[in-house]
């Protein structure tokens, strides 16, 4: 099924004898078969995830990004990426973000897993862990918070005179918070090198748009506070990619915070357990049939010639063996010890004492 | 060797930290051009430029915020409350992001967020609280609350040195008040965790904190000289964690327990710290645990209903007074 992806996404096929023209952006053949390694890694792992929820092997709910993995990956491609080189913070729908940073897909299972080798160690869910030295910070479920955060963190980078960029994401219902403003405000006064991702995914659990704010964009509620701020289609990986390159060049030189609003759609509900009963009959399918980041992509490299059908299948074939053998390798490691659970809340004292009762 | 106030105490060791180590850097709403509403980060600006005397916008969420991503990263920021008042808009960062981020994560958050509180100032219901209790429950931080001008040099000193975020509670009735004469030459360190005896005695204890270590010191003399009980006084200085072997030490001594606070009586300090004795001296007691702590209102602002609200030296004497006689 996996091996079938990438040719589904062309059809009907069109010629696929025309002329090659040269790949926008600045990119290579080679990057942009690593974009499409990332995009077919976030959707297959995630559906992988939903096999095991099913399975009731996931603990707890699962996030699904259909749909936004295009903005994701993209987004966060822009960045440069390595060892202590730009740093970006994502929101639960952004695994293609993280994937790009450099987790690792058995990463992400044993945490959706909760076993005792995930990276938080059993004690945070789904994709809310980081890496301080690969880049990525994990987020908490208080939409807004990580903006305030991340303007620290844009600060230090300022401070010390490193030419680095953070970037954070929000959604369309996130900004709605006291934190997001508090942050912004803040990071555009200062002037850090910091660029926020807006994801207009039209759904904030169940709240459209209209009831969370008035304005039309994103953009436009951004702009008064004196940054600059652009409105992009989010299913355009190319177009996300050009678009944050050109933001994250920007905040990089000194031009202070970049807003990129990416106008998506969320096609999964908020998690696996949401029936999505209040979106309008067929806008999802509509949305996958017509809209589908990945099979937009596809269509794109494959009708210009920047690259064979032929290698991406070869993508999807390495990747659902990477998943498969990342599952293999964690599905039987163990919960955490349960005494863990009480180191690690301070420095000093370095855990906190066990009850009487449980001396008992 | 010159007398400082508690104030000047404080900025001394906010400057010696700032000196002797340039990851520290004060963010807050005008610490930088004014010197901070009590002056306290007076002339910093001048002295440590812009980079590391940070203006913010009023927004305490991006100063606590801002501060605990600059910390991940290596650095060492003091976050100033204009007034502790305004630590509320701050609490879901400090309680949600700061607090959790080693446990969560392991990331070091070394922030200090301090601020004036306190009352007995005519501030009324907001320049004027305590916020100890709202942050008290939450596993993941530290509370400092310094009584004397040593313990203002000495704690500020620490928490910038300490490894996990601290709130630093400073109280404004004492900034000017309160004189002492520190060394020089020696460095001036408290140690975060530990208590510090007031006042020996051995008929009575008295655990407290703040501003009212001062009133509980008035107390002791006049219990001492009037009806000559030998009052013992507890300055906690660190709230979070509390200090148990000396609180103990100080209950197996007296038998006698009298906690007093300034903050108001439901869900404060004292409740934690009584069943605490309860739990680990209750077969030294000789009586009730008592409280006197302010009473459960908003603190009011005309001086009659202040000074009705608040605990007073005289509530102390007459409270401590009965508890003698149990």
């Amino acid at each position: 099924m996996i091996d079938n992806m990438a040719s589904r996404a062309l059809a009907p096929a069109p010629a696929s004898t025309s002329t090659a023209t040269a790949i926008p952006a600045g990119l290579t053949r080679e990057q942009l078969l690593e974009m499409y390694r990332y995009l077919r890694l976030t959707r297959s792992l995630e559906e992988r995830l939903t096999a095991l929820y099913r399975q009731g092997k996931v603990i707890g709910g699962l996030f699904r990004s259909l749909g936004q993995e295009g903005e994701s990956v993209a987004s966060a491609y822009a960045l440069e990426r390595g060892e202590h080189k730009d740093f970006l913070s994502p929101l639960i729908r952004n695994l293609g973000a993280m994937l790009v940073m450099g987790a690792r897909p058995v990463e992400i299972l044993r945490q959706y897993m909760a076993k005792a080798t995930s990276p938080s160690v059993g004690r945070e869910l789904n994709v809310h862990f980081g890496d301080l030295v690969l880049g990525f910070l994990g987020q908490i479920s208080h939409l807004g918070d990580m903006i305030p955060v991340m303007a620290g963190i844009a600060l230090s980078f300022k401070m010390r005179g490193e030419a680095r960029v953070a970037l954070v994401y929000i959604g369309d219902g996130g900004m709605s918070t006291g934190t997001f403003h508090e942050g912004l405000s803040f990071a555009a006064v200062q002037r850090v090198p910091l660029v926020v991702i807006g994801e207009y995914n039209q759904w904030a659990y169940s709240t459209p748009p209209e009831r969370q704010f008035a304005a039309q964009h994103l953009a436009d509620r951004v702009q008064a506070y004196g940054i600059h701020a652009e409105t992009v289609d989010g299913n355009d990986v190319l177009g996300v990619y050009a678009t944050t390159k050109a933001a994250v060049a920007r905040a990089r030189s000194g031009f202070g915070v970049q807003f990129v609003e990416v106008k998506t759609y969320r096609r999964k509900g908020h998690a696996e357990h949401d029936n999505q009963s209040y979106v309008p009959s067929g806008e999802i399918d509509r949305w996958a049939r017509e809209n589908d980041p990945i099979d937009r992509y596809v269509k794109r490299i494959v009708e210009r010639g920047w690259a064979p059908a032929a290698a991406l299948h070869e993508i999807d074939r390495a990747v659902a063996a990477e998943i498969e053998a990342a599952l293999v390798s964690c599905i039987d490691d163990p919960p955490p010890d349960a005494a863990s659970a009480l180191p690690g809340v301070l420095a000093h004292p370095d855990a906190a004492p066990l009850l009487w009762y449980r001396r008992l | 060797m010159a007398e400082v106030t508690y104030l000047e105490a404080l900025r001394q060791g906010l400057r010696e930290e700032m000196e002797h180590d340039e990851r520290v850097f004060i963010l807050g709403e005008d610490v930088g051009l004014y010197g901070g509403a009590f002056k306290v980060t007076e002339g910093f600006l001048e002295r440590f430029g812009e980079s590391r005397v940070i203006d913010t916008p009023i927004a305490e969420a991006a100063i606590v915020g801002a501060a605990a991503g600059a910390a991940h990263m290596g650095l060492r920021p003091v976050a100033e409350m204009q007034f502790i008042d305004f630590i509320s808009c701050a609490y879901d960062m400090l309680t949600n992001y700061v607090a959790t981020a080693r446990y969560r994560a392991g990331l070091p958050t070394p922030i200090v967020v301090r601020g004036p509180c306190g009352g007995y100032v005519r501030g009324g219901p907001f320049h004027s609280q305590n916020v100890e209790a709202a942050f008290f429950h939450t596993p993941g931080l530290k509370i400092v609350y310094p009584a004397t001008a040593r313990d203002a040099k000495g704690l500020i000193k620490s928490a910038v040195r300490d490894d996990d975020p601290v709130l630093y509670l400073e109280h404004k009735w004492l900034y000017r008040r309160i004189k002492e004469t520190l060394p020089e030459q020696e460095e001036v360190l408290t140690p975060i965790g530990a208590a510090r005896l007031a006042r020996e005695g051995k008929d009575l204890s008295i655990i407290t904190y703040g501003a009212t270590v001062w009133k509980s010191l008035e107390a002791a003399t006049e219990l001492a000289t009037t009806d000559g009980i030998s009052v013992e006084v507890l300055d906690l200085r660190t709230l979070l964690p509390l200090d148990d072997a000396s609180i103990m030490a100080s209950v197996r001594k007296t038998n006698k327990v009298l906690i007093v606070h300034e903050d108001t009586r439901t869900g404060g300090l004292a409740g934690e710290i009584t069943a605490r004795i309860n739990e680990q001296a209750f077969e030294w007691l000789d009586g009730p645990i008592m409280r006197v702590t302010a009473h459960d209102v908003p603190l009011p602002y005309a001086p009659t209903l202040e000074d009705f609200v608040l605990p007073q030296t005289q509530d102390i004497v007459k409270a401590a007074r009965w508890l003698a006689k149990y």
